[in-house]
């Protein structure tokens, strides 16, 4: 198996475990506002995404990434399936040439692209815009910008999600199930906003664990995954 | 609660083989998934209409898979819309060249799912084009939509599609003929009673034995108002009237009307419905062309009805009178 392709399999693999970690915690937050089911659904979509890429033979990190997304599409269902995985699946083509610096930014930015396209949202209509848009732009500066590694420009993400995350308690939901209690959807936290602040996590820490150098360009040098190291930075 | 049911996780599953062991000369299932097609899929020469949605509405959608109407329909879970691969596995599957034509009903999951289907398959080459149908005039937004519900009004854009479709009419005007339809429908509901749905297996909403809800969605979500009850001769008044006044139509127009059964509502009831129903066109000037009655899109066992209406020129009278040969709707 390529050790990018594999790096993409322990990711999908680590939030698999972490949202069924959160799954409670999810639920709870979607009862308030919603039908309570998206912390199951995440979990359930998850873990068989991890599944099915643990049985792909030597896949490259956009097999991994467009295998996930339609595995979470049959799963998932509703709108979370198109929105999670409809939008995993159409940016899983940026990274058909490799994973690179310009690869990883066009990945990011056409996901954020399909889910606000699908679902027609703007930042402050309490959904996963909110933790989304701040944490790709974030990422897309950190790189072009401040020229910073991808495994940085992600943990600079996951601080921009999570104050996007934040963001969402006291606003009125203008788009998804939540809209429909008008201004009882006030004081809540969005569920997708947090799901997706999670899966940005997980991404992060997974990145920083393998200490995945990604390369200027996908044909300089492969990516490379060092020997894993018993550290926690 | 006495149901006809085995395990609530096989009721789709087991409705769907049962519906097509009824039409074995009719309808095949695509192996794997919750669609059902034409036997004779995909349908040379002709643009593909397809359709789609959550179960518990039979007969939508599947009993209007024929000559004459839909090639093919996915069946969600109860009340929940199919994902999108199913929808993909669809829309190929009734593509023979000439594209397909995908009616949706406005729900966000139905959107959503069916957009990024139709997406994945323009990805390799399928020609597609989308009607969203959102007839319902009770509420404007609501638990499972942005903008108003699709419901009843559904059928009539099957009909009309399909006809235009087996006239050998290309996509783009099979797709304007089903927006015409769309443009000039409206409908209402009520419920007498709540749905149960399998997984539950008790009533989703309650309504006290002297009340009704009107404005009710197919998937028992909340209407306009819940009252106390009504006669059948009032209760058809306050959904036409809701509905005629939406459609804002001139005097001496034609119209289709359809008096739709909820699921546990008698044909008796139904008809006595129609019968004020015709009165009330009447009165405001309006010549009914073409009167439906029955179960078209019913919501599991709630008792109750809805009122379509809808406005028709030569050219949708054509479609709409047209043979069609489903398992739910036949004409000659």
């Amino acid at each position: 198996m390529s050790e990018a392709g594999l790096a993409v399999v322990t990711a999908v693999e680590n939030v698999a475990e972490r949202l069924e970690t959160e799954r409670t915690r999810l639920t709870e937050l979607d009862s308030a506002i919603g039908d309570a089911d998206h912390g199951g659904n995440m979990a359930r979509g998850w873990a068989a995404a991890a599944e099915t890429v643990g049985e792909l033979d030597d896949p490259d990190p956009a097999t991994v990434v467009q295998t996930t997304g339609k595995t979470l599409l049959s799963e998932v269902g509703g709108a979370s399936g198109p929105l999670y995985g409809g939008s995993l699946v159409f940016a899983a083509a940026e990274l058909d040439g490799g994973v690179d610096r310009e690869s990883v930014v066009g990945f990011a930015e056409t996901y954020l692209e399909k889910v606000q396209g699908r679902g027609d949202a703007e930042v402050g209509d309490q959904t996963m815009v909110d933790a989304l848009v701040p944490a790709v732009h974030t990422f897309t500066k950190s790189i072009e910008t401040d020229d910073l590694p991808p495994g940085e420009a992600l943990a600079k993400a996951v601080d921009a999600a999570r104050r996007g995350v934040a963001f969402t308690v006291p606003l009125r939901a203008s788009k998804g199930r939540a809209s429909y209690l008008g201004w009882r959807s006030v004081g809540h936290q969005d569920p997708g906003a947090t799901s997706t602040l999670f899966i940005l996590e997980t991404l992060a820490e997974t990145a920083q664990t393998l200490d995945i150098d990604v390369p200027d360009t996908a044909d300089a040098t492969s990516p490379t995954i060092p020997e894993a190291e018993d550290t926690n930075g | 609660m006495k149901k006809l049911i085995n395990d609530p996780e096989d009721v789709v599953d087991e409705m769907l083989d049962g519906m097509i062991s009824a039409h074995p000369d009719r309808l095949r299932r695509l192996p794997d998934t919750q669609v059902v097609v034409r036997e004779d899929h995909p349908v040379d020469g002709k643009v593909g209409v397809v359709s789609g949605g959550g179960s518990g509405h039979e007969p939508t959608h599947a009993g209007y898979i024929g000559d004459g109407m839909l090639d093919g329909a996915a069946a969600g879970e109860v009340f929940s819309s199919p994902t999108a691969d199913e929808f993909e596995a669809l829309i190929e599957a009734c593509d023979a060249g000439d594209g397909v034509l995908a009616v949706v009903k406005n729900y966000e999951g139905d959107v959503m799912n069916f957009d990024t289907a139709i997406e994945l398959t323009e990805m390799t080459g399928t020609n597609v084009a989308t009607v969203v149908v959102d007839d319902d005039v009770a509420v404007e937004d609501s638990l499972y939509t942005s903008g108003r519900r699709g419901v009843c009004g559904t059928i009539l854009v099957h009909k009309a599609a399909g006809a235009k479709a087996v006239a050998g009419a290309d996509l783009e005007e099979v797709q304007r003929v089903a927006q015409k339809v769309v443009d000039n429908v409206g409908t209402m509901g009520t419920a007498l009673t709540s749905c149960v749905t399998p997984e539950k297996g008790e009533p989703t909403f309650d309504l006290g034995e002297d009340e009704i809800e009107l404005g009710i969605g197919i998937h028992g979500e909340p209407g306009t108002e819940r009252t106390a009850k009504m006669s059948a001769d009032e209760i058809t008044e306050e959904l036409t009237e809701s509905v005629l006044s939406d459609l804002d139509l001139s005097e001496g127009q034609e119209v289709v009307s359809i008096v739709n059964g909820m699921g546990a509502t008698p044909l008796m009831e139904l008809f006595i419905v129609n019968n004020r129903l015709q009165e009330l066109l009447g009165e405001h000037g309006l010549e009914t062309w073409d009167a439906w009655v029955g179960d078209y899109m019913t919501s599991l066992d709630m008792e109750g009805c809805s009122v379509t209406v809808c406005a028709v020129d030569e050219e949708l009278k054509e479609l709409l009178g047209a043979t069609v040969d489903t398992p739910a709707l036949t004409a000659q």
